[in-house]
């Protein structure tokens, strides 16, 4: 995947990406045919979702469409309470493995993904800390290298500026924005293969929001991230790809600019000109 | 990120930690689950062949240990603890229901918590010093069945405040909120409709209480009730009218801990087996009581669905 | 609730006898107030009372020991006729001892517990151990006393033969075994209402349960926990009866816990039995003896019920 340098906005961004996925360049995710039970309820329906490499994929739909669950399988959250049940595959690239196979331990693909909650939810420790925290636990115990590190993905989560003096501040002392920016620091500070965003603004202000989809822009193109949004106005401004769920099922995915300028489905354009939702 | 074998490497070992730690956590619960058993197989081997009718219905002696028997400490017992509940129950009750209900959020009502939460992490033998303070110095009474129950009485009531306002607290402000809407007084609120949905906690709570008064001994040695007393107090019964008469409550009365602590200190070796007979009835008595709380307060929760 | 009546406009006539009914209502719920209250009061008039007659009880017995003997003097013999020796030390030392055996038990112990059966242990095991261990709690401590003499202390003498019958290490074991539930329970309470979104944060960044729960549940519940402690170490500083049976009452000014030795607790217990003179300074001197130990532990309750008040805040 090529981006073009000389695209600034991120409308224009989104403007020119890519339609075909396939041109994208390869897919760091295939879901195929994936179920899933809570129990007796079957929340998703054979979905069939691609993630394309180094993009900005979101799930959008109302309420309880399952896009959340859709997410957390990805991370094999489900695993952490009983009586869930996957069925079918998530194929990872470029290893070609279903990670929802009862063979692939859930902490494996947790050391490989990221994830970001919706409410923030730093742990009791310093802000150096929380974000040390991945590290410390891949055994990374060398200080300068955790110095490093750690100042990196502050940077990449952008916070590095307001946080710099006071890395040994506890981490309830930064407001809710920050926080959760704080939150995405740490889930990126061990070079995720996969960033998981389940709602990360939602529980923040206009501004704080802002800065965290300016953040989500600059990280495009080094990692993937897969964003569930109920707000379907920052999934047209941050994504290159958009799904449309609605009752555990995937309706619609295309490029953003096309499933918002002209949606195939008449779910997908019924939601989007807000008859439901 | 690190090579395929790292990573394999790396979460053997924490599952391998995971699973020392279930070892360790399993152990150690199960270390305390066998100290109460060693406990009462202990009492049951030592106690239970002095166990017997005779044993259970004849009066102690403090000579003739082949004879002596727990008649008077069981009476002795039954009514401190009957006392106890009289007493204890209403003002917990009260208290509790205070609380909840009326109190405003003044430094009045946190002094009042304040004071029951040190209340019940009182040591138990100042009860007792309280008690001979205030009912043989100041009173100029002995110790008798009354004074020990109204003690023990000091000493349980934390348990029935908190067990109380428990109980009222589950009960969703709907139910409040729809008695008032009907135009209910406050009292009428309290009697008809928060009292009897609260009675299955109350219940559970007055009987870890009454379980607590009949183990405990130090309140009733520092009140001047650990003495030896053969004879248990009369009935309550009587044959004129009218019916009922209070003289027990102004005897003099011997408890069954205090009988057990009286004999598991004394040289003659009969009487130190027979005290582990007295402890397997206590603690017959108080699991018992015990359990059926938790039976108690597992099926209300059960039943009960707001 | 309103207290006065307002003065509402009345949409519908009024019947007769209807002022006189509410004005009955009125006094009478005015009435049920005032004696709900006056239970809730009492409790502080228990607690006055016991202020009142330790420091009352207390002062004559302070007229004839000086302040400085009593808190410095590391002998305690208030029968000795001739000579006799009022140091609170030598009680305290053996409270402290009991009480730090009894901690070195309960602590760890009831920490893995409440470990173990808040983050690992499956639904159903959680369920049928807790109230297992609650009730060691519920066992009468003379029961303990018997069990510490008749068991434990053997136990201890087969590896440790010079042990006497009486020592405050059997005493502290089975203290600490008493108070492991009191320890297990809160501390449980307190890392259970940790909210899962904190541990899901932890394993989403692949973290196993052991880290979860000592790195961010046991951190979030330190004051639930700390007060679980205090909780503990204020339990075991006035618990009489195991100490009475089986640390013996001999009074000696020592921390070994190979020795008899007789605590605050134990002395007041033996004070007030009948074989000592009413009246007399010994007798006077278990209250002195009961006030120490009220100070000791309401220093250690405020403590406890600030850290819970500190950590229902943070929830």
């Amino acid at each position: 995947m090529s981006a073009s340098p000389t695209i600034t906005t991120r409308a224009g961004a989104v403007a020119a990406a890519r339609t075909d996925y396939a041109q994208a360049g390869g897919l760091k995710a295939d879901v195929r045919g994936l179920h899933f039970h809570y129990g007796q309820r079957h929340a998703l329906k054979n979905v069939n979702l691609p993630v394309p490499e180094k993009t900005v994929t979101a799930l959008i739909g109302p309420s309880g469409c399952g896009k959340s669950t859709l997410l957390r399988c990805f991370n094999r959250m489900h695993d952490l309470y009983p009586g869930n049940r996957y069925g079918g595959q998530i194929i990872l690239q470029p290893s070609g493995v279903n990670i929802l196979s009862p063979a692939v331990d859930p902490m494996e693909m947790r050391l490989r993904t990221g994830m970001v909650f919706q409410k923030p939810n730093p742990f009791p420790k310093s802000i150096f800390e929380n974000v040390a925290y991945g590290l410390r636990l891949r055994f990374v115990r060398d200080r300068k290298t955790l110095a490093e590190e750690v100042e990196k993905a502050l940077n990449a989560a952008a916070i590095w500026d307001e946080v710099k003096d006071r890395l040994h501040q506890s981490a309830f002392k930064l407001s809710g924005g920050q926080q959760q920016r704080l939150c995405v620091a740490r889930a990126l500070a061990t070079n995720p293969e996969i960033l998981l965003l389940d709602e990360p603004t939602s529980a923040l202000d206009p501004i704080a929001t802002s800065k965290i989809e300016d953040m989500i822009f600059a990280l495009k193109d080094s990692v993937t991230i897969l964003i569930v949004t109920h707000n379907m106005e920052q999934a047209a401004r941050v994504a290159d790809f958009t799904a449309f769920m609605y009752l555990g099922e995937l309706i619609e995915y295309g490029a953003t600019s096309q499933i918002f300028q002209n949606p195939k489905n008449q779910l997908t354009e019924k939601y989007l000109t807000g008859s439901f939702g | 990120m690190q090579a395929l074998t790292d990573v394999n490497r790396l979460i053997a070992l924490r599952k391998w930690q995971d699973r020392a730690f279930i070892a360790v956590g399993a152990g150690c619960t199960a270390l305390g689950v066998l100290a109460l058993a060693a406990l009462l197989i202990k009492l049951a081997v030592d106690g239970l062949p002095f166990i017997s009718y005779r044993f259970l219905t004849s009066r102690p002696s403090e000579l003739f240990p082949d004879s002596a028997g727990i008649l008077t400490p069981i009476i002795g017992t039954l009514a401190v603890v009957v006392v106890t509940f009289f007493a204890a129950v209403p003002l917990g009750v009260a208290t509790a229901v205070y609380l909840e209900e009326y109190a405003r959020k003044n430094w009045l009502t946190d002094l009042i918590e304040i004071n029951i939460s040190n209340l019940a992490g009182v040591p138990s033998i100042t009860f007792g010093l309280l008690g001979y303070w205030f009912f043989c110095t100041l009173l100029g009474l002995k110790p008798v069945v009354f004074v020990g129950g109204l003690t023990l009485a000091i000493l349980v009531l934390p348990i029935i405040i908190v067990t109380t306002r428990e109980a009222l607290r589950t009960i969703p402000s709907s139910i409040r909120e729809a008695a008032y809407a009907a135009g209910a007084t406050k009292w009428q609120v309290i009697r008809y409709h928060l009292l009897p949905y609260s009675l299955g906690g109350i219940l559970t709570g007055t009987i870890i209480a009454l379980s607590r008064a009949i183990g405990e001994t130090a309140p009733l040695i520092a009140l001047g009730a650990g003495g030896f007393v053969p004879d248990p107090p009369p009935g309550p019964l009587s044959s004129r009218f009218p019916f009922i008469n209070f003289a027990w409550l102004q005897k003099p009365f011997m408890a069954l801990p205090t009988l057990m602590f009286n004999w598991t200190d004394n040289p003659n070796v009969m009487f130190r087996q027979k005290a582990a007979a007295i402890g397997l009835v206590l603690i017959v008595l108080t699991l018992s009581l015990n359990a059926v709380a938790i039976v108690i307060r597992y099926r209300i929760r059960k039943r009960i669905k707001w | 609730m309103s207290e006065a009546s307002p003065k509402f406009v009345r949409l519908r006539p009024r019947s007769f006898g209807d002022a006189a009914r509410r004005a009955w209502r009125e006094r009478r719920e005015a009435a049920v107030k005032w004696l709900f209250f006056a239970a809730a009061f009492s409790s502080i008039l228990i607690t006055l009372g016991i202020v009142c007659f330790l420091f009352s009880e207390s002062i004559p017995f302070f007229r004839n020991v000086s302040l400085r003997e009593f808190l410095t003097a590391t002998e305690w013999s208030p029968r000795d006729e001739d000579h006799p020796r009022f140091g609170i030390l030598t009680l305290a030392a053996a409270t402290f001892t009991t009480t730090a055996i009894a901690l070195a038990v309960a602590i760890p112990i009831g920490t893995v517990v409440a470990l173990y059966l808040s983050e690992f242990a499956p639904h159903l095991v959680r369920e049928s151990l807790k109230p297992a261990l609650e009730l060691l709690s519920a066992v009468p401590t003379v029961v303990y006393g018997y069990f510490a003499i008749q068991f434990v202390a053997p136990i201890l003498r087969w590896f440790r033969p010079e042990l006497p019958d009486y020592s405050m290490l059997s005493a502290g074991l089975v203290m600490g075994i008493m108070i492991i539930p009191y320890i297990s329970s809160l501390s449980e309470d307190a890392m259970r209402s940790v909210p899962m979104l904190l541990r899901e944060g932890s394993y989403a960044l692949g973290a196993n349960r052991v880290i979860t729960a000592l790195r961010v549940v046991v951190p979030s519940a330190f004051s639930g926990i700390g007060a679980a402690y205090i909780l503990g170490i204020s339990r075991a500083i006035g618990e009489t009866m195991i100490v009475a049976v089986a640390a013996g009452n001999q009074s000696l000014f020592t921390f070994n816990p190979l020795n008899a030795a007789q605590t605050i607790t134990a002395y007041i217990a033996q004070a007030s039995k009948g074989d000592t003179a009413h009246g007399g300074i010994a007798y006077q001197s278990r209250f002195a003896a009961g006030l120490m130990l009220f100070l000791m532990t309401i220093a250690f309750n405020l403590i406890g019920y600030w850290l819970r008040r500190r950590y229902h805040k943070a929830n």
